[in-house]
């Protein structure tokens, strides 16, 4: 029953996490990309002996030290947060959920921790090779640790390989490799890091354009260019294709955030794609009901897109917001307010064997109760659709409001999705373009593309950051797809602590961060070590 | 191999494997008790560069090790952290605050245009040290003297206080090994200093302090043991998981446990030794025998407290919410999972320590600060 909830905690604790999720990711991906730009870089250096690529090597080095040391500090506070704000999810699916944390921390972090510092304290203490060894281990370690969170996550999207155990009221692991290797969880791994990759091939790219505008550092600048758009153009076609398969898969593991991505009201087949398009914003998720309809002002369609993007195939069936509420019989979609019935039917189940096992934990009703949980049939209809029981109500009037209120922020995942989309054709022109010009030796006299070249940077944050948006803002209300919703993951605290916490968050975040940014700015001014040192750098 | 040990045997196995990463952990914590003796080490800049230095390239040891204690934590004991990080809110809170702020310090402290001054991110890291080492003294205390808490039928937990986590210090025994800790970690630093730092200065400053750290620390570690061992303890009736208090249980524990005691013996004696030769021998060597000693010590106190039928995190208020290894833990097949990653920690140790002598063969001098060929802080 919903007003049995206290939505502020849950805002306050949702948007805690969102700002420590959003910072921490605006340092990471640069982080992954960067740690194998460099590690070729040194590569070059150690193969050629030329100590211009050393001094290459060294000045991205520095700006990877400034920018590695925040992602370090708010890594931390995700991992905590799971257990301080969201204590009942970290019961719920800690059986899962916890193992991908241990195994990065054990296989990763230490990994880069090490060789990190081998990487900048071991010039003048190590062997060459050893050091370009250390290099390569710390830009291994940095993707073995996304790796793992993104099985967590993706777990979260698409939770398989478990099953519900009623005697302890959560979820347990049955099978690790379909947890690792669900489709999710490779389509997100492989998607998530080549966007790092792009990432930082466009920081490389514009800082170096940077040095171009201001004719300096001209071998350092072009040597990177070329290095980055090589990189970033092959991550690109990796990022798109995989891209591709996760709309695949979405629209079979969670349909309605593909609806919100494309603001699908109304099922169709040979759906088209909205290639562009802007919201009149007086339909939102907050008011949808049985005569919702998308309301764009504007909007460029592909005609019959969307179902090809779908299912490689015009002529399916794209299931929209409302009939994924209401159900489609005609094309076997069950309705949420079913859904709403048989998940509470499984809830009831547990309660009810709860309080026999209360007077007697062996007794026949409590055995009877316990094998309905290994009943194949009860599984598949009832125990699938768990977490929908949250929305019951016994009075039908309000329960079918309640089916209504299970839709993700519509115009935000629309918007998210297209920014990251269009941004991301615009990044693969950028890395072409940049690699024919200063492969013709032609872009430095291009002043106008470099300006264009630095001022792709924040747009390839924001990229970033409208992924992780319809990654997460798109699955709502879940926090696991279909077992736990969000209201039902948070700690039991006062709204005033959570409130405080995140304030705390806030300053702390906005101190680093203009901290970072100035650190960075001016080292990047300041630029390599002086030729003059070279026997020194 | 792992698929064959019962539910219990895993749990143990993993209980050892949390202590072993607890003991590492406090081990380690000489970074932080290094950092809140940078004023008084080092008197000058460069001294003061140097000490930062000595620990800036260790600090992510530390800190990488308090990650994976918590994620282990997590993946094995997963009642543990939804029942304490979400409970003791504050105290994870305030804790956590402490090391976000030394993550940043070492790296921007000497940067160009880092906005708030040099003397600031000394600042964190001296916070970071205080913080740091007292405040987990003070949580870990919390596995003897309980948490006020209650368990739902689901396992979703209850605090009953409102101050979530920071009523901990209002517990004496819980604010001596906070303390006690806190000294530890100081007492460590000073060791590690002595061991990689080349400077007469230095290592002048560092007896003196060596005595006026040491000793706190000794007592409070004394105080905090008698009273353990005369204190009743949260103990499970095997037969029925019932828990109830039993005089003398921890005591009992390690006459019981021989081989933790001898541990744990062995471990005093290792820890008084190192801080002997180096107050009354001058030896660098002093953190290979306290260091070693710190990690043993705690490794048994951690057995004492979740072995041999007892409730690592005992439940102030309502005994039978308490948390045995047995409830805590994760199912079989995850705890079978998780021990065969478990495999590769002997060869992050092997690494770990092949690359720790690789960087430490030369001792920081005020030469090398002048050499402008290592990264530095």
């Amino acid at each position: 029953m919903l007003e049995n909830i206290d939505f502020t905690l849950v805002n306050w604790s949702r948007g805690q996490f969102a700002l420590t999720a959003m910072f921490h990711w605006i340092f990471v991906p640069l982080t992954l990309g960067l740690s194998y730009i460099m590690a070729y870089m040194e590569t070059m250096y150690v193969k050629t002996g030329d100590p211009e690529w050393k001094r290459i090597t060294k000045f991205w080095m520095k700006l990877f030290g400034i920018n590695f040391a925040i992602g370090v500090a708010t890594g931390i506070i995700l991992e905590f947060e799971f257990g301080t704000n969201w204590s009942n999810y970290s019961w719920f699916v800690g059986d899962i959920f916890g193992a991908p944390l241990a195994i990065e921390g054990i296989m990763a972090f230490f990994l880069e921790s090490t060789f990190i510092a081998v990487m900048f304290f071991g010039w003048d203490k190590v062997s060459k090779r050893f050091h370009l060894t250390a290099t390569w281990l710390t830009a291994i370690g940095a993707s073995l640790s996304a790796i793992w969170i993104l099985v967590a996550n993706a777990w979260m999207q698409n939770p398989v390989g478990t099953f519900f155990n009623p005697e302890t009221a959560r979820n347990e692991m049955i099978n690790f490799w379909d947890v690792f290797l669900s489709e999710t969880a490779v389509n997100k791994f492989v998607h998530t890091i080549t966007s790092g990759f792009v990432l930082a091939s466009i920081f490389v790219i514009g800082v170096s354009s940077w040095f171009l505008i201001k004719k300096r550092e001209l071998l350092l600048a072009k040597r990177s260019i070329v290095i980055a758009s090589v990189f970033g153009l092959i991550s690109s076609f990796v990022l798109i294709g995989t891209g591709d398969s996760s709309a695949k898969e979405i629209v079979k593991t969670q349909p309605m955030k593909l609806a919100a991505m494309e603001a699908l009201y109304e099922g169709q087949t040979n759906a088209p794609l909205v290639a562009f398009g802007i919201l009149s914003g007086k339909e939102n998720h907050k008011n949808v009901d049985a005569d919702s309809q998308a309301d764009f002002l504007f909007k460029i369609e592909i005609p019959s897109m969307l179902s090809w993007l779908a299912y490689g195939d015009t002529d399916n069936f794209v299931a929209g917001i409302k009939d994924l509420i209401m159900g489609n019989e005609e094309q076997g979609i069950l309705s949420y307010e079913e859904k709403i019935k048989r998940g509470y039917e499984a809830q009831q189940a547990l309660l009810a064997l709860k309080k026999v096992q209360k007077n007697n934990p062996e007794s026949p009703e409590a055995e009877a109760l316990k094998a309905k949980f290994r009943d194949p049939d009860f599984i598949e209809n009832n125990v699938k659709y768990f977490g929908y029981g949250n929305f019951y109500d016994p009075d039908p009037e309000v329960l079918k409001k309640n089916a209504f209120k299970m839709v993700p922020p519509i115009s935000m995942t629309f918007y998210a999705f297209h920014i990251m989309v269009i941004l991301g054709g615009l990044f693969l022109l950028l890395f072409a373009v940049f690699l024919y010009l200063v492969m013709k030796d032609q872009l430095h006299n291009k002043k106008w593309l470099l300006w264009a070249g630095v001022w792709t940077i924040p747009l390839a944050y924001i990229a970033s950051q409208a992924g992780w948006i319809v990654a997460e803002v798109g699955r709502q209300p879940w926090v696991i797809q279909d077992l736990m919703p969000t209201m039902k993951a948070v700690t039991h605290i006062d709204v005033g602590s959570v409130m405080t916490t995140f304030i705390l968050f806030s300053v702390t975040f906005i101190g680093l961060f203009i901290a970072e940014i100035r650190i960075m700015i001016k080292q990047i001014k300041v630029g390599p070590q002086k030729k003059e040192d070279i026997n020194n750098v | 191999m792992f698929e064959s040990l019962s539910h219990l045997a895993l749990q143990q196995y993993w209980w050892i494997i949390i202590s072993v990463l607890g003991g590492a952990l406090v081990f380690l914590m000489f970074v932080q008790g290094g950092q809140t003796l940078i004023y008084q080490v080092g008197k000058s800049k460069d001294e003061r560069t140097m000490l930062i230095n000595a620990l800036g390239r260790k600090w992510e040891f530390t800190f990488t090790t308090l990650v994976t204690f918590g994620g282990a934590f997590f993946a094995s004991f997963p009642l543990f952290y939804s029942t304490s990080f979400g409970g003791a809110y504050w105290a994870w809170m305030v804790l956590l605050f402490a090391f976000i702020l030394q993550a940043v310090s070492y790296e921007f402290r000497s940067r160009p245009g880092n906005v708030f001054g040099a003397r600031t991110y000394e600042t964190f890291l001296f916070i970071n040290g205080l913080i740091g080492t007292f405040l987990l003294g003070v949580v870990v205390a919390s596995f003897f003297t309980g948490s006020p808490f209650t368990l739902t039928d689901l396992n979703e937990t209850r605090w009953e206080s409102p101050l979530r986590g920071l009523e901990l210090l209002f517990n004496l025994h819980n604010l001596i090994l906070g303390l006690a800790v806190f000294f530890l970690g100081r007492t460590l630093g000073l060791l590690y200093f002595k061991n990689t730092v080349e400077d007469e200065k230095i290592e002048n400053n560092i007896r003196k302090q060596l005595w006026y750290n040491a000793l706190p620390f000794l007592i409070l570690f004394v105080a905090f043991i008698t009273w353990l061992m005369f204190r009743d303890g949260y103990a499970i009736n095997p037969d029925n998981g019932e828990i109830f208090m039993e005089p003398y249980k921890y005591f009992r524990n390690l006459i019981e446990m021989p081989l933790v005691l001898i541990l744990f013996l062995a471990a005093v004696i290792l820890v008084i030794y190192g801080i002997a030769i180096t107050l009354f021998r001058n030896s660098s060597a002093g953190i290979w025998f306290t260091g070693p000693g710190t990690f043993l010590a705690v490794f048994s106190l951690f057995l004492v407290a979740g072995f041999n039928n007892t409730a690592f995190y005992p439940s102030s208020i309502d005994p039978q919410s308490s948390l045995t290894i047995m409830k805590a833990s994760s199912s079989h097949f995850t705890l079978t999972v998780m021990s065969y990653v478990s495999l590769m920690i002997p060869i992050v140790a092997a690494y770990i320590w092949f690359t720790w002598r690789a960087i430490n063969k030369k001792k920081i001098s005020k030469d090398e600060l002048s050499s402008g060929e290592s990264h530095f802080y």
